[in-house]
């Protein structure tokens, strides 16, 4: 399958990322959001990943393990979601449990 | 090197641990150990003065440099110390009289906290480290530190009571005037380590000696150096026009003042002329300009004290026109003269201002002589110590005033018989207004309250023992300098200066001597006996016409005032209500004022709403984007 498809559905996951966090005022749904851009990344990556291994077998020349880094460079994004999310739904908790409500609007107090 | 010139150090060290246990623990020791280390530690100066100087009469002098003060490429200035006849003399005024007071002190201040007490004495031992420290220097810097140190020393024990408005304006005064002297000695030094490449004194006059008048140190160099260095000593001993502060430096305590203001510091000036002797005499034009300068001084302190009413006024313009005296001798090119006469003065002058510090201890702090009157009957000692220093400073035979005063008389008379003239009248001035003290002080009835004559009594012990101590000086420190017309070789201490300074020029016959030491005494025995008739019975009466203008100081201090005191007051005021708003706090006030300003514009950013910082996030990360991918193409 040529890369352009994923590249494509990359982008589209990305900018339905971009537009939910900008459009949306529920922190949940911010927060699938910015997950969704993090796994359009981590597709583009994998894509590549492939694409440099085909890339490397069709011209044979002996490269170990070729387009190994873009995978494992995924798994670091992974794991810092993972991080992320246990953080990033521990300040929601926290935060409906103070102004009983997860609209960000209600946040705008930093100015102050 | 002999062994007492080992102990040389020793001789300023002391008075400075003195200083710093009196300094240090201040708030811990009593009145007595504070009194006792203070004048411990100038006893034992005292002592090892004497071995030094017994050692220097022998004949033998030594420059001892200690360690490097400062070595840098091309010039090497030792920490070092000069021992010859002129130090070790100045060493026994200085550590003598110093220990008279130090002891004086004891009973003078003890009415003193014993923080403030124990204060006192640490400035005290430390001015009397800094002054052995500049008599003791083997250069000019050293010179300059125990000189600028007696400054310091000074301006402290002038407002040593500090919450007294009078004493700390004295303060300043003597400080900022000094300031002025100081300035032009510093730069007579450095004018004399560029030409000579040293401030050493023995390198510096050999220099000069050589190439005095040469293109390596021309006849402008010597001018200029001397002038300078007289505008210093002007300064520190009180000439025209830098007399004023000393008058006014009377509001600290009276031992001070009879330590640093009349027989100590007053005398450093004179100390370092005759010290550069060297120079001195191949500067006719400066000589004769301190020859006159020094009369003028003498002459107008005189005629100032004859119309003064505080006791210390009095002695202090009194002090001035004696140091007018010596510097009329110094310029006449007596030094020996200069030198026996400072000897002679510390004591007298010491002596004066003892007793009229026990004078105002009886009078319970009144010092207006106009207050006063009849005191001989109660005070004695003081009354009689103080008549023998009246009749030294008048120059009475035999007591020492007679014999210096005489010497710088004789100088006079060899240079230039018009300033023989002066100095002979402004002498029969100082016999005058002495005695004038003497019987306002002493005689007639008493004018002040009954409070104040039923306070009445002789001072302790402590007190009157430095004071009979000083008297008996008073009367026999004129004998090391006997003229030789009346004992044959008495003139000890002319053939003990000579080889620092240069032998005395006589120059005439042993009947003008006669001559002229008949007229002084004859005059003075004349003035004593006027004044006596005119003040035996004083009564209180507006003074009229030219000693008015005497008792207003000829108005000196309001010229300063008006000359130098009101442009600087005006150009501050401008600066302050002008230059300060208008120029530098509009210019610092318009930039805070646009930084504001400018802020004011960019918070409405800072919204505080998430949604917008993302979307300009969002913007700012496709804008970089945009561009980015267009400049590559």
């Amino acid at each position: 399958m040529p890369i352009n498809y994923y590249l494509f559905l990359a982008i589209a996951l990305f900018s339905i990322g971009v537009v939910g966090v900008l459009t949306r005022r529920n922190a949940i749904i911010i927060f699938m959001c910015i997950e969704l851009m993090l796994n359009a990344v981590n597709l583009l990556l994998v894509a590549f990943s492939k694409m440099h291994y085909n890339q490397a077998a069709a011209t044979a020349i002996p490269v170990a393990n070729p387009g190994i880094d873009g995978q494992l460079f995924v798994f670091f994004i992974m794991v810092a979601a993972a991080a992320e999310v246990s953080v990033g739904l521990a300040i929601i908790v926290m935060l409906y449990r103070n102004i009983h409500s997860v609209d960000i609007n209600f946040l705008n107090r930093l100015k102050h | 090197m002999h062994s007492s010139f080992q102990l040389a150090f020793l001789i300023p060290l002391l008075p400075l641990i003195g200083c710093l246990i009196n300094g240090l623990g201040r708030n811990w020791l009593s009145k007595q150990w504070s009194g006792l280390i203070g004048s411990g530690t100038v006893l034992g100066s005292f002592l090892i003065s004497l071995l030094v100087f017994q050692t220097v009469e022998t004949g033998q002098d030594a420059v001892i440099a200690y360690f490097d003060f400062i070595r840098v490429e091309g010039l090497h200035i030792p920490f070092a110390f000069q021992l010859d006849a002129l130090s070790s003399l100045f060493l026994l005024i200085i550590t003598s009289i110093g220990f008279l007071i130090h002891v004086y002190s004891i009973a003078y201040m003890h009415q003193e906290s014993s923080s403030s007490f124990a204060r006192y004495f640490s400035y005290l031992n430390l001015f009397v480290f800094s002054m052995l420290l500049l008599v003791l220097g083997g250069n000019y810097v050293v010179m300059f530190i125990g000189w600028e140190g007696v400054g310091l020393c000074s301006y402290l024990l002038i407002g040593f009571w500090f919450k007294n408005l009078e004493s700390t304006k004295a303060a300043n005064k003597a400080f900022i005037m000094n300031r002025i002297g100081d300035l032009a000695f510093l730069l007579a030094i450095f004018w004399l380590i560029i030409k000579t490449g040293s401030a050493s004194f023995l390198e510096v006059f050999d220099f000069i000696q050589a190439n005095g008048g040469t293109v390596k140190f021309s006849a402008t160099d010597i001018t200029v150096v001397t002038l300078l260095l007289f505008i210093g000593a002007t300064g520190k001993s009180a000439q025209l026009p830098l007399y004023t502060w000393l008058p006014d430096a009377m509001a600290g305590p009276t031992p001070v003042s009879a330590l640093i203001h009349a027989a100590t510091m007053v005398t450093a000036g004179i100390y370092m002329i005759a010290r550069s002797n060297v120079i001195y005499s191949l500067a006719p034009f400066t000589m004769s300009l301190i020859s006159w300068v020094g009369l003028a001084t003498a002459f107008l302190a005189a005629t100032i004290a004859l119309q003064q009413f505080d006791i210390k006024k009095v002695l202090a313009y009194s002090i001035v026109s004696q140091l007018g005296f010596i510097f009329l001798a110094l310029g006449s090119g007596a030094y020996i003269a200069a030198v026996f006469h400072v000897f002679t003065q510390a004591f007298f002058n010491a002596l004066l201002f003892l007793g009229s510090g026990s004078v105002i201890h009886a009078m319970g702090g009144e010092q207006d002589i106009r207050k006063m009157g009849g005191l001989s009957g109660k005070l004695k000692i003081t009354y009689f110590t103080f008549m023998i220093g009246c009749l030294a400073i008048a120059g009475l035979p035999p007591l020492s005033g007679f014999f210096s005063k005489d010497a710088i008389l004789l100088s006079a008379f060899l240079h230039q018989p018009l300033q023989y003239g002066l100095a002979l009248f402004t002498a029969f001035l100082t016999a005058f207004y002495m005695f004038r003290l003497l019987f306002l002080t002493f005689h007639g009835s008493f004018r002040g309250t009954a409070a104040q004559q039923a306070h009445l009594h002789e001072s302790p012990a402590l007190m009157t023992v430095p004071l009979i101590l000083l008297a008996l000086l008073s009367v026999v420190g004129g004998w090391i300098g006997i003229p030789s017309v009346l004992i044959h070789d008495a003139d000890r201490l002319g053939t003990f200066l000579s080889p620092v300074v240069g032998p005395m020029l006589h120059e005439v016959s042993h009947a003008t001597k006669w001559v002229l030491m008949t007229v002084s005494a004859g005059g003075v025995l004349l003035t004593l006996g006027f004044a006596g008739y005119r003040f035996s019975n004083y009564s209180a009466t507006e003074s009229k016409g030219i000693f008015r203008f005497f008792e207003h100081k000829w108005y000196v201090d309001q010229l300063y005032e008006h000359v130098v005191g009101k442009p600087i007051t005006y150009m501050s005021r401008l600066l302050n209500e002008w230059v300060e708003p208008r120029l530098i706090d509009a210019l610092v006030n318009r930039v805070g004022r646009s930084v504001q300003l400018a802020g004011k514009q960019i918070r409405f950013l800072q919204s505080g709403k998430i949604g917008s910082y993302v979307l300009l996030m969002v913007l700012a990360m496709v804008t970089v984007l945009l561009v980015q991918f267009f400049i590559r193409k």
